[in-house]
Protein backbone atom coordinates (compact mmCIF):
# COMPACT_ATOMS: atom_id res chain seq x y z
CA UNK A 1 0.00 0.00 0.00
CA UNK A 2 2.22 3.34 -1.15
CA UNK A 3 1.20 6.68 -0.73
CA UNK A 4 0.28 6.59 -4.14
CA UNK A 5 -2.97 4.45 -3.85
CA UNK A 6 -4.27 6.41 -0.70
CA UNK A 7 -4.03 10.00 -3.14
CA UNK A 8 -5.76 7.44 -5.37
CA UNK A 9 -8.61 6.85 -3.39
CA UNK A 10 -8.87 10.40 -2.08
CA UNK A 11 -9.37 11.76 -5.69
CA UNK A 12 -11.62 9.13 -6.46
CA UNK A 13 -13.72 9.70 -3.16
CA UNK A 14 -13.40 13.20 -3.98
CA UNK A 15 -13.81 13.67 -8.10
CA UNK A 16 -13.25 10.46 -10.26
CA UNK A 17 -15.87 8.75 -8.51
CA UNK A 18 -17.78 11.44 -6.66
CA UNK A 19 -21.01 9.62 -5.17
CA UNK A 20 -23.03 12.28 -5.86
CA UNK A 21 -22.06 13.54 -9.29
CA UNK A 22 -20.85 10.23 -11.18
CA UNK A 23 -22.71 7.29 -9.24
CA UNK A 24 -25.76 9.41 -8.73
CA UNK A 25 -26.48 7.38 -5.38
CA UNK A 26 -27.63 8.70 -2.26
CA UNK A 27 -30.06 11.05 -4.11
CA UNK A 28 -33.36 11.28 -2.03
CA UNK A 29 -31.47 13.07 0.83
CA UNK A 30 -29.19 14.85 -1.79
CA UNK A 31 -32.38 16.46 -3.91
CA UNK A 32 -34.14 16.99 -0.57
CA UNK A 33 -32.05 18.81 2.08
CA UNK A 34 -29.87 20.64 -0.42
CA UNK A 35 -32.30 23.78 -0.15
CA UNK A 36 -29.48 25.81 1.81
CA UNK A 37 -26.17 25.77 2.25
CA UNK A 38 -26.15 25.19 5.84
CA UNK A 39 -28.68 22.48 5.59
CA UNK A 40 -26.42 20.46 3.29
CA UNK A 41 -23.10 20.86 5.10
CA UNK A 42 -25.08 19.38 8.26
CA UNK A 43 -26.18 16.26 6.43
CA UNK A 44 -23.12 16.24 4.50
CA UNK A 45 -21.18 15.73 8.22
CA UNK A 46 -23.67 13.62 9.26
CA UNK A 47 -23.41 11.42 6.25
CA UNK A 48 -19.37 11.67 6.64
CA UNK A 49 -19.23 10.41 10.24
CA UNK A 50 -21.82 7.73 9.35
CA UNK A 51 -19.50 6.91 6.33
CA UNK A 52 -16.52 6.43 8.29
CA UNK A 53 -17.60 4.74 11.20
CA UNK A 54 -19.53 2.16 9.03
CA UNK A 55 -16.28 1.82 6.81
CA UNK A 56 -14.17 1.20 9.49
CA UNK A 57 -16.20 -1.06 11.54
CA UNK A 58 -16.98 -3.54 8.27
CA UNK A 59 -14.07 -3.15 7.48
CA UNK A 60 -12.72 -4.65 11.14
CA UNK A 61 -15.21 -6.98 11.31
CA UNK A 62 -14.84 -8.46 7.02
CA UNK A 63 -12.41 -11.73 8.01
CA UNK A 64 -15.04 -13.23 10.32
CA UNK A 65 -18.72 -12.51 9.09
CA UNK A 66 -19.77 -14.90 6.70
CA UNK A 67 -20.94 -13.76 3.31
CA UNK A 68 -23.88 -15.46 3.92
CA UNK A 69 -25.11 -13.06 6.34
CA UNK A 70 -22.84 -10.24 5.01
CA UNK A 71 -25.44 -7.76 4.35
CA UNK A 72 -27.52 -8.06 7.31
CA UNK A 73 -24.69 -7.50 9.04
CA UNK A 74 -23.63 -4.44 7.69
CA UNK A 75 -27.16 -2.96 7.50
CA UNK A 76 -27.31 -3.55 11.46
CA UNK A 77 -23.89 -1.43 11.86
CA UNK A 78 -25.48 1.45 9.55
CA UNK A 79 -28.77 1.81 10.98
CA UNK A 80 -26.77 1.42 14.47
CA UNK A 81 -24.48 3.83 13.69
CA UNK A 82 -27.25 6.28 11.92
CA UNK A 83 -29.47 6.13 14.95
CA UNK A 84 -26.93 7.07 17.59
CA UNK A 85 -25.81 9.89 15.27
CA UNK A 86 -29.14 11.59 15.00
CA UNK A 87 -29.43 11.22 19.15
CA UNK A 88 -26.20 12.81 19.36
CA UNK A 89 -27.27 15.27 16.96
CA UNK A 90 -30.77 16.09 18.82
CA UNK A 91 -28.57 16.46 22.16
CA UNK A 92 -26.04 18.97 20.40
CA UNK A 93 -27.54 20.44 17.43
CA UNK A 94 -30.83 20.68 18.61
CA UNK A 95 -31.97 23.93 16.43
CA UNK A 96 -30.12 22.13 13.26
CA UNK A 97 -31.84 18.28 14.19
CA UNK A 98 -35.51 20.51 13.98
CA UNK A 99 -34.64 21.38 10.69
CA UNK A 100 -32.61 17.75 9.09
CA UNK A 101 -34.93 16.07 11.44
CA UNK A 102 -36.92 13.66 8.91
CA UNK A 103 -33.93 13.15 6.98
CA UNK A 104 -31.51 11.74 9.32
CA UNK A 105 -32.86 8.50 9.86
CA UNK A 106 -32.85 8.55 5.97
CA UNK A 107 -29.27 8.20 5.80
CA UNK A 108 -29.34 4.34 6.39
CA UNK A 109 -31.00 4.20 3.01
CA UNK A 110 -28.69 6.29 1.50
CA UNK A 111 -26.97 3.65 -1.54
CA UNK A 112 -23.92 5.01 -1.06
CA UNK A 113 -23.03 3.85 2.70
CA UNK A 114 -23.81 0.44 1.91
CA UNK A 115 -22.52 0.53 -1.35
CA UNK A 116 -18.99 1.47 0.20
CA UNK A 117 -19.25 -1.06 2.76
CA UNK A 118 -19.58 -3.64 0.44
CA UNK A 119 -17.64 -2.60 -2.60
CA UNK A 120 -14.58 -1.24 -0.68
CA UNK A 121 -14.69 -1.89 3.09
CA UNK A 122 -15.61 -5.60 3.07
CA UNK A 123 -12.34 -6.38 0.81
CA UNK A 124 -9.61 -4.05 2.33
CA UNK A 125 -8.00 -2.98 5.52
CA UNK A 126 -8.70 -0.34 7.95
CA UNK A 127 -6.61 2.18 7.33
CA UNK A 128 -7.91 2.42 3.41
CA UNK A 129 -11.47 1.65 4.41
CA UNK A 130 -11.04 4.50 6.73
CA UNK A 131 -9.22 6.68 4.20
CA UNK A 132 -12.01 5.68 1.36
CA UNK A 133 -15.01 6.76 3.98
CA UNK A 134 -13.46 9.96 4.83
CA UNK A 135 -12.85 11.36 1.08
CA UNK A 136 -16.25 9.86 -0.18
CA UNK A 137 -18.19 11.24 2.81
CA UNK A 138 -16.12 15.01 1.90
CA UNK A 139 -16.87 14.24 -1.70
CA UNK A 140 -20.74 14.36 -1.22
CA UNK A 141 -20.46 17.33 1.74
CA UNK A 142 -19.18 19.00 -1.35
CA UNK A 143 -21.88 18.27 -3.87
CA UNK A 144 -24.18 19.18 -0.76
CA UNK A 145 -22.85 22.66 0.27
CA UNK A 146 -22.33 23.85 -3.28
CA UNK A 147 -25.91 22.53 -4.65
CA UNK A 148 -27.52 24.09 -1.59
CA UNK A 149 -25.45 26.99 -1.83
CA UNK A 150 -26.09 27.80 -5.83
CA UNK A 151 -30.28 26.88 -4.71
CA UNK A 152 -29.93 29.28 -1.79
CA UNK A 153 -28.73 32.24 -3.40
CA UNK A 154 -31.08 32.07 -6.80
CA UNK A 155 -33.94 30.63 -4.94
CA UNK A 156 -33.72 33.25 -1.88
CA UNK A 157 -31.08 35.93 -2.25
CA UNK A 158 -29.04 34.53 0.87
CA UNK A 159 -25.56 32.62 1.16
CA UNK A 160 -25.13 30.52 4.98
CA UNK A 161 -27.92 31.47 5.74
CA UNK A 162 -28.73 30.43 9.00
CA UNK A 163 -25.36 29.65 9.95
CA UNK A 164 -25.51 30.11 13.58
CA UNK A 165 -27.43 26.72 13.69
CA UNK A 166 -24.02 24.86 13.21
CA UNK A 167 -21.39 27.55 14.30
CA UNK A 168 -23.33 29.57 17.32
CA UNK A 169 -23.84 33.12 17.52
CA UNK A 170 -20.48 34.39 16.43
CA UNK A 171 -21.64 32.78 12.44
CA UNK A 172 -24.11 35.56 12.64
CA UNK A 173 -21.59 37.40 10.38
CA UNK A 174 -21.22 34.80 7.56
CA UNK A 175 -25.00 35.24 6.12
CA UNK A 176 -24.54 36.85 3.12
CA UNK A 177 -28.20 38.68 1.81
CA UNK A 178 -28.71 40.24 -1.30
CA UNK A 179 -31.08 43.14 -0.34
CA UNK A 180 -34.51 43.37 -2.11
CA UNK A 181 -33.66 40.39 -4.20
CA UNK A 182 -37.44 39.18 -4.97
CA UNK A 183 -35.73 34.92 -5.54
CA UNK A 184 -36.61 32.63 -8.15
CA UNK A 185 -38.73 30.62 -6.45
CA UNK A 186 -38.28 27.45 -8.66
CA UNK A 187 -34.57 27.13 -7.25
CA UNK A 188 -35.94 26.29 -3.39
CA UNK A 189 -38.91 24.11 -4.78
CA UNK A 190 -37.54 20.04 -5.84
CA UNK A 191 -37.18 20.78 -9.61
CA UNK A 192 -34.18 23.47 -8.74
CA UNK A 193 -32.40 20.33 -7.35
CA UNK A 194 -33.06 18.17 -10.41
CA UNK A 195 -31.93 21.63 -12.56
CA UNK A 196 -28.51 22.05 -10.27
CA UNK A 197 -27.58 19.18 -9.85
CA UNK A 198 -27.97 18.44 -13.64
CA UNK A 199 -25.87 21.83 -14.09
CA UNK A 200 -23.41 20.45 -11.53
CA UNK A 201 -23.03 16.85 -13.31
CA UNK A 202 -22.14 19.04 -16.94
CA UNK A 203 -19.37 21.37 -15.13
CA UNK A 204 -17.99 18.02 -14.08
CA UNK A 205 -17.72 16.45 -17.46
CA UNK A 206 -16.85 19.95 -18.90
CA UNK A 207 -13.91 20.13 -16.67
CA UNK A 208 -13.02 15.92 -17.56
CA UNK A 209 -13.08 16.90 -20.86
CA UNK A 210 -10.68 19.16 -20.75
CA UNK A 211 -8.45 17.93 -18.71
CA UNK A 212 -8.64 14.71 -20.95
CA UNK A 213 -7.65 16.72 -24.06
CA UNK A 214 -4.95 18.33 -22.16
CA UNK A 215 -3.50 14.90 -21.47
CA UNK A 216 -3.73 13.82 -24.76
CA UNK A 217 -2.45 16.87 -26.10
CA UNK A 218 0.48 16.79 -23.53
CA UNK A 219 0.94 12.90 -24.38
CA UNK A 220 1.15 13.21 -28.23
CA UNK A 221 3.71 15.74 -27.72
CA UNK A 222 6.07 13.81 -25.65
CA UNK A 223 5.19 11.14 -28.62
CA UNK A 224 6.75 13.16 -31.09
CA UNK A 225 9.16 14.03 -29.05
CA UNK A 226 10.46 10.45 -28.08
CA UNK A 227 8.84 8.79 -31.34
CA UNK A 228 12.33 7.70 -32.88
CA UNK A 229 12.13 6.06 -29.86
CA UNK A 230 9.08 4.39 -30.55
CA UNK B 1 -23.58 -31.82 9.75
CA UNK B 2 -21.09 -29.78 8.50
CA UNK B 3 -23.43 -27.52 7.44
CA UNK B 4 -25.90 -27.38 10.29
CA UNK B 5 -22.95 -26.14 12.19
CA UNK B 6 -22.06 -23.07 9.61
CA UNK B 7 -25.62 -22.30 9.74
CA UNK B 8 -25.36 -22.37 13.25
CA UNK B 9 -22.50 -19.88 13.18
CA UNK B 10 -23.86 -17.59 10.29
CA UNK B 11 -27.03 -17.06 13.06
CA UNK B 12 -24.57 -16.65 16.30
CA UNK B 13 -22.55 -13.90 14.19
CA UNK B 14 -25.91 -12.13 12.84
CA UNK B 15 -27.17 -12.31 16.59
CA UNK B 16 -24.33 -11.24 18.23
CA UNK B 17 -24.59 -8.08 15.89
CA UNK B 18 -27.78 -7.70 16.59
CA UNK B 19 -26.87 -7.48 20.55
CA UNK B 20 -23.87 -5.11 19.97
CA UNK B 21 -25.88 -3.05 17.74
CA UNK B 22 -28.93 -2.77 20.16
CA UNK B 23 -26.54 -1.82 22.74
CA UNK B 24 -24.50 1.13 21.31
CA UNK B 25 -28.16 2.75 20.02
CA UNK B 26 -29.22 2.23 23.88
CA UNK B 27 -26.10 3.51 25.19
CA UNK B 28 -26.55 6.58 23.08
CA UNK B 29 -29.47 6.84 23.84
CA UNK B 30 -29.47 7.07 28.03
CA UNK B 31 -26.43 9.33 27.47
CA UNK B 32 -28.53 11.74 25.48
CA UNK B 33 -31.93 10.96 27.00
CA UNK B 34 -31.95 13.99 29.67
CA UNK B 35 -29.92 16.50 27.21
CA UNK B 36 -32.50 15.66 24.69
CA UNK B 37 -35.26 16.31 26.83
CA UNK B 38 -33.84 19.59 28.83
CA UNK B 39 -33.04 20.56 24.84
CA UNK B 40 -36.96 20.51 24.12
CA UNK B 41 -38.37 22.02 26.94
CA UNK B 42 -36.06 24.96 26.67
CA UNK B 43 -36.74 25.37 23.02
CA UNK B 44 -40.50 25.19 24.14
CA UNK B 45 -39.73 27.61 27.32
CA UNK B 46 -37.94 30.26 24.40
CA UNK B 47 -40.78 30.33 22.10
CA UNK B 48 -43.66 30.75 24.94
CA UNK B 49 -41.25 33.51 26.53
CA UNK B 50 -40.91 34.85 23.09
CA UNK B 51 -45.34 35.85 23.17
CA UNK B 52 -45.20 36.12 27.24
CA UNK B 53 -42.32 38.09 28.48
CA UNK B 54 -40.76 36.14 31.55
CA UNK B 55 -40.94 39.41 33.57
CA UNK B 56 -44.64 39.27 33.60
CA UNK B 57 -45.27 35.75 35.02
CA UNK B 58 -43.05 34.12 38.09
CA UNK B 59 -44.28 30.35 37.40
CA UNK B 60 -43.03 27.68 35.53
CA UNK B 61 -45.41 27.91 32.25
CA UNK B 62 -44.11 24.87 31.09
CA UNK B 63 -45.34 22.50 33.20
CA UNK B 64 -48.34 24.96 34.32
CA UNK B 65 -50.31 22.84 30.91
CA UNK B 66 -53.64 21.22 30.18
CA UNK B 67 -55.58 19.97 27.71
CA UNK B 68 -58.43 21.12 26.02
CA UNK B 69 -60.64 19.68 23.15
CA UNK B 70 -62.38 21.93 21.14
CA UNK B 71 -62.24 20.92 17.31
CA UNK B 72 -64.40 23.78 15.53
CA UNK B 73 -62.63 26.40 17.15
CA UNK B 74 -59.06 25.40 18.02
CA UNK B 75 -58.67 23.01 14.81
CA UNK B 76 -57.40 19.91 16.65
CA UNK B 77 -58.53 16.79 18.94
CA UNK B 78 -55.97 18.12 21.27
CA UNK B 79 -55.12 21.87 22.25
CA UNK B 80 -52.43 22.08 24.70
CA UNK B 81 -53.15 25.69 26.82
CA UNK B 82 -50.02 26.74 28.92
CA UNK B 83 -50.71 29.05 31.94
CA UNK B 84 -48.69 32.24 32.95
CA UNK B 85 -49.72 33.51 35.94
CA UNK B 86 -48.01 36.10 38.59
CA UNK B 87 -48.24 35.96 42.44
CA UNK B 88 -51.37 33.90 41.77
CA UNK B 89 -53.12 36.15 39.35
CA UNK B 90 -53.54 34.96 35.60
CA UNK B 91 -51.98 37.00 33.36
CA UNK B 92 -52.18 34.64 29.76
CA UNK B 93 -51.95 31.67 28.17
CA UNK B 94 -50.63 30.01 25.52
CA UNK B 95 -52.36 27.45 22.98
CA UNK B 96 -51.21 25.23 20.34
CA UNK B 97 -53.96 25.85 18.25
CA UNK B 98 -54.32 24.54 14.55
CA UNK B 99 -54.76 26.30 11.17
CA UNK B 100 -56.70 23.06 9.46
CA UNK B 101 -57.37 24.68 5.90
CA UNK B 102 -53.98 26.02 4.89
CA UNK B 103 -53.43 25.59 1.64
CA UNK B 104 -51.82 22.41 1.78
CA UNK B 105 -52.01 21.06 5.11
CA UNK B 106 -52.53 22.38 8.66
CA UNK B 107 -50.32 24.98 10.30
CA UNK B 108 -49.65 24.58 13.61
CA UNK B 109 -49.78 27.65 15.29
CA UNK B 110 -48.88 29.38 19.68
CA UNK B 111 -51.55 31.81 20.08
CA UNK B 112 -50.87 33.83 23.23
CA UNK B 113 -54.28 35.77 24.72
CA UNK B 114 -53.92 38.10 27.77
CA UNK B 115 -56.16 37.95 30.66
CA UNK B 116 -57.91 41.12 29.31
CA UNK B 117 -58.40 39.23 26.08
CA UNK B 118 -55.87 40.93 23.94
CA UNK B 119 -53.08 38.77 21.72
CA UNK B 120 -49.79 38.79 22.85
CA UNK B 121 -48.80 38.01 19.69
CA UNK B 122 -49.20 34.08 17.21
CA UNK B 123 -46.37 32.12 15.77
CA UNK B 124 -46.12 29.88 13.79
CA UNK B 125 -44.86 26.42 14.56
CA UNK B 126 -44.91 24.73 11.45
CA UNK B 127 -46.00 24.69 8.09
CA UNK B 128 -45.83 23.06 4.60
CA UNK B 129 -47.05 26.46 2.44
CA UNK B 130 -45.39 27.21 -0.94
CA UNK B 131 -41.89 28.32 0.02
CA UNK B 132 -41.60 31.96 -1.27
CA UNK B 133 -45.22 32.83 -1.41
CA UNK B 134 -47.62 31.24 1.73
CA UNK B 135 -44.57 31.15 3.77
CA UNK B 136 -44.52 34.85 4.60
CA UNK B 137 -46.07 33.74 7.46
CA UNK B 138 -43.22 32.75 9.47
CA UNK B 139 -41.35 34.94 11.66
CA UNK B 140 -38.21 35.15 9.87
CA UNK B 141 -39.25 36.11 6.65
CA UNK B 142 -41.57 38.99 6.98
CA UNK B 143 -43.44 40.35 10.04
CA UNK B 144 -46.82 39.99 8.89
CA UNK B 145 -47.61 37.71 12.11
CA UNK B 146 -46.40 40.81 14.22
CA UNK B 147 -49.42 42.46 13.06
CA UNK B 148 -51.38 39.61 15.11
CA UNK B 149 -49.68 42.03 19.05
CA UNK B 150 -52.01 43.92 20.73
CA UNK B 151 -55.10 42.96 18.53
CA UNK B 152 -58.34 42.06 20.33
CA UNK B 153 -61.66 40.77 19.34
CA UNK B 154 -62.85 44.34 19.48
CA UNK B 155 -59.97 45.46 17.82
CA UNK B 156 -60.83 45.26 14.76
CA UNK B 157 -64.22 44.90 15.19
CA UNK B 158 -65.40 40.86 14.92
CA UNK B 159 -66.86 41.71 11.45
CA UNK B 160 -62.85 43.43 10.29
CA UNK B 161 -61.48 39.68 11.20
CA UNK B 162 -60.49 39.00 7.93
CA UNK B 163 -58.18 39.51 5.21
CA UNK B 164 -58.41 42.93 3.18
CA UNK B 165 -59.50 40.99 -0.31
CA UNK B 166 -62.83 40.22 2.16
CA UNK B 167 -63.34 43.23 3.48
CA UNK B 168 -61.12 43.01 6.61
CA UNK B 169 -58.55 44.21 8.66
CA UNK B 170 -55.59 42.03 7.75
CA UNK B 171 -52.91 42.06 4.76
CA UNK B 172 -52.76 39.47 2.15
CA UNK B 173 -49.68 38.76 0.74
CA UNK B 174 -49.45 38.80 -3.46
CA UNK B 175 -49.96 35.52 -4.62
CA UNK B 176 -51.08 34.04 -1.60
CA UNK B 177 -54.34 34.73 0.10
CA UNK B 178 -55.27 31.58 1.31
CA UNK B 179 -52.56 31.30 3.62
CA UNK B 180 -53.04 34.40 5.76
CA UNK B 181 -57.02 34.13 5.72
CA UNK B 182 -56.96 30.81 7.00
CA UNK B 183 -54.52 31.86 9.83
CA UNK B 184 -56.90 35.13 10.62
CA UNK B 185 -60.00 32.91 10.72
CA UNK B 186 -57.82 30.16 13.39
CA UNK B 187 -56.41 33.05 15.49
CA UNK B 188 -59.99 35.05 15.71
CA UNK B 189 -61.58 31.40 16.71
CA UNK B 190 -58.93 31.23 19.44
CA UNK B 191 -59.62 34.51 20.48
CA UNK B 192 -63.38 33.14 21.23
CA UNK B 193 -62.98 29.74 22.78
CA UNK B 194 -60.12 32.06 25.05
CA UNK B 195 -63.64 34.58 25.77
CA UNK B 196 -66.16 32.14 26.42
CA UNK B 197 -63.62 29.31 28.76
CA UNK B 198 -61.80 32.48 30.29
CA UNK B 199 -61.87 31.45 33.96
CA UNK B 200 -62.13 27.73 33.42
CA UNK B 201 -58.78 27.59 31.75
CA UNK B 202 -56.61 29.11 33.86
CA UNK B 203 -58.89 27.58 36.84
CA UNK B 204 -58.80 23.98 35.76
CA UNK B 205 -55.74 21.79 37.41
CA UNK B 206 -52.66 20.26 36.10
CA UNK B 207 -54.25 17.06 35.35
CA UNK B 208 -51.11 14.70 34.31
CA UNK B 209 -47.79 16.12 35.34
CA UNK B 210 -46.72 12.67 35.56
CA UNK B 211 -48.01 12.05 31.37
CA UNK B 212 -44.96 14.18 30.41
CA UNK B 213 -42.36 11.46 31.28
Amino acid sequence: MSDNSIRQLVTDGLWHNNQALVALLGLCPLLAVSNTAINGLGLGLATTAVLVASNSTVSLIRNFVRPEVRLPVFVLVIASFVTAIELGMNAYFHELHKILGIFIPLIVTNCTIIGRAEAFASKNNLWRSLVDGLSVGIGFTLVLIVLGGMRELVGQGTLFDQAHLMFGEVAQGLTLKIEDFPGMLIAILPPGAFIGLGLLIMVKNLIDKRLAEREVATTSYTEEATGATG
Amino acid sequence: MNNRVSILIAAGILASFAVAGTSLVSFTHVATKDRILQNERETLLQSLHALVPPESVDNDMVADVIEVESIDLLGSEQTSVYRGRKLQQPVATVLTSVVPDGYSGPIKLLVAVRYDGTLGGVRVISHRETPGLGDKVEENRSDWIYSFNEKSLDNPSLAKWGVKRDGGYFDQFTGATITPRSIVTAVKNTLLYVRDNKDALYDRQTTEPAAKE
